[in-house]
């Protein structure tokens, strides 16, 4: 399993964009979304958040999103972008 | 009970006691006479101009209880509504309804008195902001629900006497001691006075604030014999929220491939030919529709009908160019319109009933086709205008539903996808206007016709526009961001927020409170 070393930030707090922090805990994956589709599209997102987390190969994440109507590709491509940042010392 | 749109309507709370549901365009036919006003003697040489707002309150004998009414042809740089109900309010009158032709932004004043008892019932076309979330948000705060009305639909109720106004209070742009008065000139001019030519006629009493009190005004659209009083005040609006400049034609590129799209269906419908009538909204899309049509009506050699607004530059400069014959206008939206209703005769003003009200001969009934947009539409082809995502009033019922149900195409514009939410749903938030009134939705992805109009479909068929099921336009958005879950809305009585009529006066919907 790999490890965040440290927070990380990819994402812009922008229309159909996310902002994603990712910092590391002890274990599992924790999601702390807001989302302006939150009603719609809340728990879809953090299910998909988890399941981006857990197949990029990562435990002892917790994803703090901001979303302001990210379409599914853009969600991913900030979580992996975090998850690369956070990485690497 | 169920109507027509599938819609359960709950006829046994009190405010819907003895309402009819709604049951078809058409279905409800008139059986009253139009109200009246008291007529009042008027004595000689007796003056109508007062100091002030608190001399007419008293004048009119305005008391609690009653019904008071404005316009909104001042929209969200409106005055008028303040100054009176800061008087009121001084003078410590309780339990007003207001009804109203519409509300903007500027009027979330209201909530306040609202909370204080001042107002305890509303009823308007559109609602927006700080005041249609805090309605939204607490249902009991007036002593029953909004009542949500279009354009003609209120002209309706005020003309047959459904909605009896105590007293109206219509601010107006220019006016002399008598009582004649347009919008049409002064500081704060606006144009057409569509929606108030109708409560002066019909009002108990009407007052006038002015703040351009001059001796002879021609030509008037209130004439003298419908007013009682006429205050003259320093300012009645801000200018710039009265009237915008010219309203340019949208670059927004969806905005773009939707107009250009729905202008080859009407080309393609058979629709642009000599003599064709139209109505287009204010909105980005509508106006680059119009641009499209005038090419086309360029490249034919024929000339239009008339056009009708909300009008705008775009359309008076059509009217300019010979491309149609006459513009009829109720509300007038930018300053190179409201010049056009000045200087051109055949830029013509009508009220409200003249434009809408669907117990008369109304000028909607006369369009060959009309271009709406929509917050959201659904498999059914009903719209809403009037709710957002999330259920909370944000819009305005309008002349959606009256224009629709007039014209023999009406046109829906609206992006498939807006942020990540599919627009197509399988039942809107809140019906505002039937589906069995739409014909063509056009996203820029591609349109859908009802398939209700196989006569279009059939006059269609071998076209190159991207033709799909309503159906398959859903699909396609959520291929794309995936099903949205609906939202929950509270079931109970007591949380209704919202009535919402048809034009006939029937009930088409409710807006109840949305759960968090």
């Amino acid at each position: 399993m790999a490890k965040l070393v440290k927070a990380a930030t990819a994402g812009f707090d922008e229309k159909n964009d996310v902002l994603v922090t990712v910092e590391p805990i002890a274990s599992g994956v924790e999601v702390d979304l807001t989302s302006k589709v939150m009603h719609q599209y809340g728990k879809h997102i953090e299910e998909f958040i988890k399941k981006v987390v857990a197949d990029a190969g990562f435990d002892g994440v917790k994803v703090i999103a901001q979303d302001k109507n990210a379409w599914d590709y853009t969600i991913k491509a900030r979580v992996l972008g975090a998850l690369e940042r956070g990485s690497k010392a | 009970m169920l109507n027509k749109v599938n819609r359960e309507i709950p006829l046994t709370i009190p405010a819907l006691k003895g309402r009819e549901v709604y049951q078809g365009e058409f279905a409800l036919e008139a059986k009253t006479k139009r109200a009246g006003r008291p007529m009042h003697t008027t004595l000689a040489h007796t003056s109508k101009v007062l100091v002030s707002i608190d001399e007419a309150i008293e004048k009119t004998g305005l008391k609690d209880g009653m019904t008071i009414s404005f316009h909104h042809h001042f929209r969200n740089g409106d005055y008028v509504m303040k100054l009176v109900m800061d008087r009121i309010h001084e003078k410590g009158i309780k339990d007003l309804t207001i009804a109203t032709s519409s509300l903007s932004p500027c009027h979330d004043f209201l909530i306040d008195m609202i909370k204080d008892g001042t107002v305890t019932a509303l009823e308007t076309s559109g609602v927006r902001d700080a005041l249609g979330k805090f309605l939204t948000q607490n249902p009991g705060a007036l002593k029953r629900p909004l009542v949500i009305r279009p354009h003609g639909g209120r002209a309706r109720a005020v003309t047959c006497g459904d909605v009896h106004i105590d007293v109206a209070f219509l601010g107006v742009p220019t006016c002399d001691p008598r009582g004649n008065a347009t919008g049409m000139i002064g500081k704060s001019a606006c144009g057409a006075l569509g929606y108030a030519m109708v409560d002066a006629q019909y009002a108990d009493q009407t007052v006038l604030i002015t703040d351009n009190l001059v001796d002879y005004v021609y030509p008037y659209s209130i004439p003298q014999t419908n007013v009682d009083y006429v205050v003259a005040v320093e300012e009645i609006g801000d200018p710039n929220g009265i009237a915008s400049g010219a309203i340019g034609i949208t670059r927004n590129p969806v905005q773009l491939k939707i107009a250009e799209m729905a202008a080859q269906f009407l080309d393609e419908a058979g629709i642009i030919e000599e003599g064709f009538s139209f109505q287009l909204g204010a909105g980005g899309a509508p106006l680059a529709v119009a641009k499209n049509i005038s090419e086309k009506l360029k490249a034919k050699g024929v000339v239009g009908g008339f056009g009708v607004g909300g009008a705008t530059g775009v359309l008076a400069g059509m009217l300019e160019e010979g491309l149609i014959k006459a513009v009829y206008d109720t509300q007038t939206f930018d300053t190179a319109a409201a010049a056009s209703l000045h200087n051109n005769p055949n830029h013509i003003e009508m009220s409200a009933s003249m434009y809408a009200n669907p117990w008369t001969d109304c000028m909607v009934n006369h369009l060959d086709v009309v271009f709406l947009g929509a917050t959201e539409v659904d498999t059914d082809f009903n719209v809403n205008c009037m709710t957002d995502s999330n259920g909370v009033l944000m819009g305005a019922s309008g002349g959606h539903s009256d224009t629709a149900a007039g014209a023999k195409v009406t046109v829906i514009t609206c992006p498939l996808i807006r942020g990540r939410l599919p627009m197509v749903r399988d039942h809107v938030q809140t019906v505002i206007t039937p589906g069995s009134s739409v014909d063509v939705i056009v996203t820029e992805r591609g349109l859908a016709i009802n398939p209700a109009r196989q006569d279009l479909i059939e006059k269609l068929q071998g076209s190159d526009l991207p033709i799909f099921t309503i159906e398959e336009l859903q699909k396609m958005a959520y291929d794309r961001v995936g099903k949205p879950e609906d939202i929950k809305v509270s079931d109970k009585d007591e949380d209704i927020v919202a009535i919402v009529e048809y034009r006939d006066g029937s009930i088409i919907d409710v807006v109840r409170k949305p759960l968090d």
